[in-house]
This record gives structure tokens, sequence and C-alpha cells, in this order.
């Protein structure tokens, strides 16, 4: 754990102090303190094209008063620096209400272990793999005319002190490895991407040779582009396979329940509170408590403990997921859902884990259900418009159906719906839940942070796929 | 306050003097600090201020053909001291990479014009404030409009970037922000847009009346849109919009991207790769500009760059390593590029509504679907039908797609050409795109 105050001219008492006066008119806020050091290692065109390390330390100081939210932020965590922090707070808010009593609940539990993986490994080790995985994806396929590889691993220290005194403290590992590799063949190009990763060591996810797996993935999916023909466009059947896929429920409808949008009413959600938004037998929850997974907190960035929270349940909306300030507002609890990119971002409700659960069917009897259709099994990234609800993704790795069979690869294509009647659309639901394999980052207000999703195989009766075949 | 010159320029020093002692045979280190002041104001009311001050330096030191780097935020000599042994003892265990170095000397910039980047005015939380209510009550003279969210940022930064080849300068810029995002109901639906406006100088500002207006109108003219079938159609983009098709262009034919062979670019140099009229300029020097420069982010000069000329292309966009690889000299584009635009096109913004009897107008879109190794393009969209040259009607939940390599043949540009960003096009309008809808 980081002593935030060892080598400042700033003692932990007098830090208390500056934030006990600050905030003692004001309804809620907290000294945020971080300290973070990462590094990547990457292996680009046959070469260790970079090897960086970064080591980042700042506070980020917030004061709530009403709706109001006044935040400062600084690298140096010295007497002079809070205090002027301080300052730039008072002056934003001249509220006389007294304190948010918003207790936090205790856990002991903690989802991941106290480690810093990019000790556990050497660099020379790393650069071994990355290329050894470079010459196995280049001896495996003449085909083979680009391999990216890279890890990235990163250990954040992170103490909260709220007025009084009250103090948090949580240190998060969290790894990544990547490998993308690009085909060329009769002049086209097409690229696989695969990775895993979460909160534990690299080698956790690297044990027995498993980056081999990982390239072989990713050379898969660009093997099969390789022979992708036009996506075809207008609306018809998508059966989404288990997994990664998930990342649609994540754009869909994630996004539209958080509780900010739904505070400000600017979210296609905010009056369905308690009404059908899916079909029955769709249950979606939001969960942090899962260990060692890439979007799992012990706490989150205010302090409370995270939770498994049941979004939807049959069909049905039942919560939006929510920080401490939304949460006051919406005269509800947080659901310790609170997070921030680093201290230099305020805090939003934010997803950890959002997962949908497994149902009965087979993907199999989905497949064989359609007559005409596409089965999407990867995605790359997607993005939603929360006021109109409509939400779009794109397909790495997808096929045609035709007349219940799974038919030709067809190209990258954009697929757009409609996030508060999608669910609803929705007419089976599989029995094979599986998680993505901890890759996703979650973009939102220009902040990133690591999110997870998971689902099983799923048939939606109608989407726009957006390609060039008419 | 921001930090000064000779702040910054002592512990760029300091790091190459001990990069030096440690055994780096050359390194280069850019130290940065950026104030920001911001006010957020939602539903005519202080909603959140800002304010935050960022102190970053990053260090790449080489021994020989190996290469390092490290960055941080803590500038205290403790931690540089530990920060760059580290650098230095990664560097000696890095692989050697034949094409690592430090940008020729006689590439460097020498002498640095005043570009007029840096308004010393500050501007009052206060002054933010008042601006902002103006704004917000233009905004939200329509009944239809039921939620607004407007921001008003200050940010001063400064920077020194030194190297081993005696390099060493930086300057101040600044810029001032004021946008507005607005929501508009009726009863079949609720849409989102915005409007915004970004400038060096505080006095360049557009004028908060007018913003708020504009980002209303623009929003409520999108309520209760409808979706169309799938055909092929015209598509007109937006200024806002083109100027994304612009960037991927300009990613397409990075250094880093050719040298790879990852770009639907790669072996395109002197070929047409646009229709006959199209003119790219890439201009670091405009006074006040956005995206405006003294050199590129290893410290080479920054000359102005006719990309395309007549549709056919005449430079990539090369960075010392990448510059090596290929057998090229670096043209300063470390980094990217710097005021880059379209050249305005022969016709007026109503001409090009008018040159198809159908259209398809297109404000936003969504989604990443910009793949710069194949050029397939498929992004979500919302926008206008437009027939005989009028909007008819708000369209969106549909798709647009198509290839760059196609797309960049039948471009015809309005001549309405505005820099409000560092990216600029005039309207676009390009044929035989395939929309996806019902």
């Amino acid at each position: 754990m980081s002593n935030f105050f060892e080598k400042s001219d700033l003692s932990r008492k007098e830090a208390e102090n500056i934030i006990s006066d600050t905030l003692q008119k004001c309804d809620d806020g907290e000294l945020y303190l971080e300290n973070s050091k990462s590094e990547t290692i990457l292996l680009d065109d046959n070469k260790i094209k970079n090897s960086s390390y970064n080591s980042d330390l700042g506070f980020g100081f917030r004061a709530i008063s009403g709706e109001v939210v006044a935040y400062s932020h600084s690298n140096e965590i010295s007497k002079d620096s809070l205090k002027q922090s301080s300052e730039n707070l008072k002056s934003t808010l001249k509220s006389v209400k007294g304190s948010y009593n918003h207790e936090i609940p205790k856990s002991n539990k903690k989802y991941y272990d106290n480690i810093n993986p990019i000790d556990q490994k050497s660099l020379n080790e790393k650069i071994d793999i990355l290329n050894d995985v470079n010459n196995y994806l280049r001896s495996k396929d003449g085909n083979v005319k680009q391999v990216t590889a890279n890890f990235l691993g990163e250990q954040k220290s992170i103490e909260i002190i709220r007025s009084g005194g009250e103090t948090l403290s949580d240190v998060r590992p969290l790894i990544r490895f990547n490998v993308s590799v690009m085909l060329e063949k009769d002049g086209r190009k097409e690229t696989g991407v695969y990775g895993v990763g979460g909160r534990q060591s690299y080698d956790s996810y690297l044990k027995d040779d498993n980056w081999k797996s990982v390239c072989d993935e990713a050379l898969r999916i660009a093997t099969v582009n390789l022979e992708s023909k036009p996506a075809p466009a207008g609306e018809m059947k998508v059966v989404l396979g288990p997994g990664w896929p998930a990342i649609l429920i994540h754009e869909a409808v994630g996004h539209g329940l958080e509780g900010d949008f739904n505070r400000k009413k600017t979210s296609a959600f905010h009056n369905l509170m308690g009404q059908r938004v899916a079909s029955e037998g769709v249950t979606i929850v939001d969960d942090g408590t899962i260990d060692n997974r890439r979007g799992s907190l012990t706490i989150d960035d205010e302090g409370t403990p995270t939770e498994k929270t049941v979004l939807i349940e049959n069909g049905i909306l039942k919560n939006f997921m929510q920080d401490r300030l939304n949460a006051r507002l919406m005269n509800t609890r947080s659901t310790g859902s609170g997070r921030r990119e680093n201290y230099r971002h305020i805090v939003l409700p934010r997803m950890r884990n959002t997962m949908m659960q497994s149902g009965n069917q087979t993907q199999d009897e989905m497949i064989r259900s359609v007559d005409k259709g596409i089965f999407a099994v990867s995605f790359g990234g997607g993005q939603v418009d929360i006021t109109s609800g409509k939400f779009v993704f794109n397909c790495t790795e997808a096929y045609e159906i035709v007349n219940g069979k799974i038919g030709s690869p067809i190209k990258g294509a954009t697929l757009i719906g409609d996030g508060p009647s999608i669910l609803k659309e929705v007419s089976m639901v599989g029995n094979d839940m599986m998680m993505d394999p901890g890759i996703g980052t979650c973009g939102k207000a220009g902040q990133g942070v690591p999110v997870g999703v998971a689902q099983p195989s799923i048939l939606i009766n109608k989407m726009t796929v957006g390609g060039t075949k008419l | 306050m921001v930090k000064e010159q000779e702040f910054l320029e002592k512990k760029a020093s300091y790091c190459l003097g001990l990069a030096k002692k440690l055994g780096a045979t050359g390194s280069s280190v850019v130290v940065k600090n950026s104030v920001s002041e911001t006010v957020n104001f939602r539903n005519k009311k202080l909603d959140e201020s800002n304010r935050s001050d960022d102190l970053g330096i990053s260090i790449t030191t080489y021994i020989g053909k190996k290469k390092s780097s490290i960055s941080s935020s803590n500038l205290l000599n403790d931690n540089l001291n530990v920060l760059i042994e580290k650098c230095v003892e990664t560097t000696k265990n890095t692989p050697e990479d034949e094409f690592n170095s430090l940008p020729d000397r006689d590439l460097l910039a020498k002498k640095v014009k005043d570009l007029d980047l840096y308004d010393d005015t500050h501007i009052e939380n206060d002054q933010k404030i008042s601006y902002l209510k103006k704004l917000e009550d233009a905004a939200s003279h329509d009944k239809k409009i039921v939620n607004t969210e407007s921001s008003f940022t200050q940010n001063k930064s400064n920077f020194v970037l030194a190297n081993t080849e005696g390099f060493c300068d930086g300057y101040k810029t600044s810029s001032f922000t004021a946008s507005s995002v607005t929501v508009a109901k009726d009863e079949k639906s609720m849409e989102r847009d915005y409007e915004y406006s970004s400038k060096c100088f505080l006095k360049d500002l557009d004028d908060a009346d007018e913003l708020g207006k504009l980002a209303a109108d623009q929003t409520i003219r999108k309520l209760s849109p409808q979706k169309i079938g799938s055909e092929k159609i015209a598509i007109i983009f937006d200024k806002r919009i083109a100027t994304g098709i612009l960037r991927t262009f300009a990613s397409a034919i990075s250094s880093s991207a050719i040298s790879r062979g990852t770009s639907f670019l790669k072996d395109t140099v002197n070929q047409k790769i646009f229709s006959d009229k199209i003119n790219v300029f890439d201009k670091p020097d405009m006074l006040k500009g956005l995206g405006s420069r003294n050199f590129d982010s290893e410290g080479v000069k920054t000359d102005t760059l006719k990309l395309v000329d007549q549709g056919i292309l005449k430079h990539y966009l090369i960075d010392t390593y990448n510059g090596k690889k290929l057998n090229l000299k670096s043209n300063g584009r470390c980094g990217g590029t710097s005021n880059l635009y379209f050249e305005n096109g022969k016709i007026d913004f109503e001409d090009l509504l008018n040159l198809n009897s159908k259209s398809l107008y297109i404000t936003e879109t969504i989604g990443h679907g910009s793949n710069i190794v194949t050029g397939d393009y498929s992004v979500g969209a919302t926008g206008f039908l437009v027939e005989n040259g009028e909007f008819k009607y708000p369209i969106n939940e549909i798709t647009i797609a198509g290839n760059f390599k196609d797309m960049f043949q039948n471009i015809t540009l309005a001549n309405d050409l505005e820099f409000k960003y560092a990216t600029n096009s005039p309207t676009m309008l390009i044929e035989g795109m395939v929309v996806a809808g019902k």
C-alpha cells in the first residue's frame, strides 16, 4: 500500500483537518489519492517497438452541495496544493447545509490479491514470450504479414479520506495480453485480434503455454475473415454467440441504466422503472464481486463496497446503477458503481461486469429457427446515443444464416438497434452463459474504465445489419 | 498559473544530464504543464466546477540502437532519479532496433515563429457563469427543449521538448472552449444534439446566444425521426462529420501504417486516390490555428504539405523511426497532422443539395466502423432525407457503408470551408454508398 504522506510536507492529520474544514458545510465529498504504476511492452513488425513505464501520483478533492460538484486535482501532494484546491472548492460552493449522512457499509471481502503484476515477471521473460508469439504465428501460417503483441500491466493504489477522517483504501492489479495478426492472400488483407486479462498476475493467464491459444484464436479469426463476403444490408434475425457479444447488452441497455442519465431524465429508460423492458426470461445483473475479473472492484472509487446489482429481472426493470451523488438525489442507495478513470476525473456511475443470465435453449435451436439472418460471434467496439436509445456495434467475426444453417463468413458490418426495444425482441436465451476473456474498456465522458461482460447465446428477432449487399 | 519556461527547461536538462551520467548515449524529454478551469451548467444552474493542474514528464533513453521510455506526473528529483535509472536499465535489456534514433540534426526546427497561439487573458468563473447563463437562456427558448448541459473551459499549457542533439524549445498555448448539449422531446421521441466553439483567443469565441440557439435548433429538427429502406443513395456529410473522413485518410497515410503494411493506401504515392478536383493541405503555421505548431513532437521542422494534388497522393505523414524504415526523410509529422483540410470545392452548399433528386444528409455517425487495413467503412448514422434540394424529414437507426477506396473517388466538395477544428472539410457529397435501414 502507498503511504501518500511519506514524502510530503503535509501530514495525514493536517490533510484530515483541511478535508473536514472544506467539507463541513457540504452534502458530500472526499479526498481521493492515487498512485499508479503501469507498463507497456509491445512487439510489432518483428521487433520490440516499445518498452515503457509510467508512474502517476495525484489527488482529486471533491465537494458536493445539492446537485453542484466542485472538483480540483493536482499532481503535487503538498500543503500548498491541497490548500489551493480547498480554496477553489470553497469559492464555488456557498452552501450552509450540514453533511450528508450516507454511511458506507463495511465489508471485509476482497476480490483480488494485493500484488504488483509488473514485478512478478521480469522484462526479459516478457520479451521472450512476445518473440515466441511472433515466431509461432509466422511459422504457423505463410500468409501472416504482420504480428502485434503486447503486455499491459498496472498496479493502482487508492485511498479515500472523508470528512471526519474515515479512510478507505484498495490496491488493484490489472493485466492484459493482446495479440493481433494480419494475413494477406491474393492481395486481400484481414486482421484477427484476441486477448486475455484480469486482476491477477501475468502467469495466471499465460501458464502452460496458454499464450499459444490466444495466438490460435487471433489467427483463426483472421483466417475466417480472409474468406468473408460482403455483408447483407437491411433488417433481419440475428443470433449472438456467448461471451464477448454481450457488449451489445452493455451498449444497448447498460449505459441507459446508469443513475446520472436517469436523474437528469436524458436516458430513454428514465420513466420505465418497474416496467417490462425485455422479454420474459431475460435477467441482467451488473456484478462487481466476481473474483479477479477485469470489471470487479473490492470498493468503488467512493469507498462503497461493490455488489451484484439486479438491473432487469425476468424482463422487468428493477434498478439503476448508482454512485453516491445520484443515489442521494434520487432517494436511493449507492450500488457501489461510482467509478473514475483516475484522480484527474470526477466520479460517475459506471458498469462493472454486466451479465445476462442463462436460459434454457441451445445455440443450435436458435440457428435452426432462422431462415435468413446472421450469426455474430465476435465484436469490436460499440457506441450508444443514450437519449435516442440507438446503439451500434461492429462485427469482427460473423456468418450468414441460410435456411437454418451457418453459411459463409461476412465482412465486418455495423449492427444498429434501439436500446429500449431490442431486449423485447429477444426470443430465445441460451443455456451457455460465458464471461468475456477480460479485454473490455468502457468510455464515458472521456473516461475509460475496465469492464467485463457475459451472456449466453441469444436470438434477436429483428436488427438492422449495415452491410453493402442489397 | 501555468509553469514558466525556465522551470520546465531546468527539469528537462536535469533529466538529459542524469540519463547521460547513467549511460544513455542519447535521450529526449518532454516536460508539460497544463492548467484548466471548467464550469458546467445544467438547466440554467451551476452543476460543476473543475480545476485541474497537470504536470507530466516523459523521457526516452537510447543506448546505441536500444530504446526505452518512462513517464510520470511526479516531478520531484527523488522520483525522477529512480525512474531514469529504471529507464536506462530497461533500455540495456531491450533488444536493438536498427531504425531507432533521435531525429537528424539538420531536420530539427531552427527558429521558432510566433504563431499567436497564446492569449494571456484570464476569464474568472463568474464571467464563465454569465456566458453560460446567456447561452442556456438562448438554448431553452423553445418548450421542446427539456434538458440543457453546457460547459466553458479555459486551458493554458506550456511545454518544453529537449534532446541530446541540442534541441530545446517550447511555447505556451491557450484555448477557450464553450459547448452546449441539448435534449428535445416530443410525443414520439427524445433527441440530443450539440454545438461548440473552441478558440485560442477568448475574444474570438462564438457569441453565447448564437451557440445556444444553434444547439437547440439542431436538436429540435431531429425530433420524430423515421427509418428508411435499404438502398444505394448519395450521402452528404455535414462538415462536422466530413472531418472524420479526412482524419481516417490521415491515419491511412501515416508512415507507421504504411511501413507496417496495414493501410489500404500502402504504395499509393503518386497515384490518383481521390477524384480529380480534390486537394488536401496540412498547414502547420496558420496564425491562431487549433492544430498549429512550430515543430513536431520530435522537434523536427514542419513545412506546409500539399498531401493531395488534383486527386494524386503526394506525401505520407513521416516521423523519424518509420521514415528510416521506409528510407524517407521525416517531414515533421510525428504526432500526426497539424491544420489538415480539404481545399474548397467549386459549388455552393445549395447546389450540392440539388445535385441528386434524393440524397441523405448525415449530421452524426456512431460506432468505430472505419477499417484502415481494408478500407471498409460501416457506421450508424442520423440525419435528414433531402429531396430536390429540400430537407424533408429526420432519419435515424440506419447505417451507411462503403469502402474508402471507392468513396474517395466519388467525393464532391462544396465551397463552404471554415476553420472550426484542427481538421476541417467543406460539406462533402459521396455517391454510391449503401444505406441499410428497414
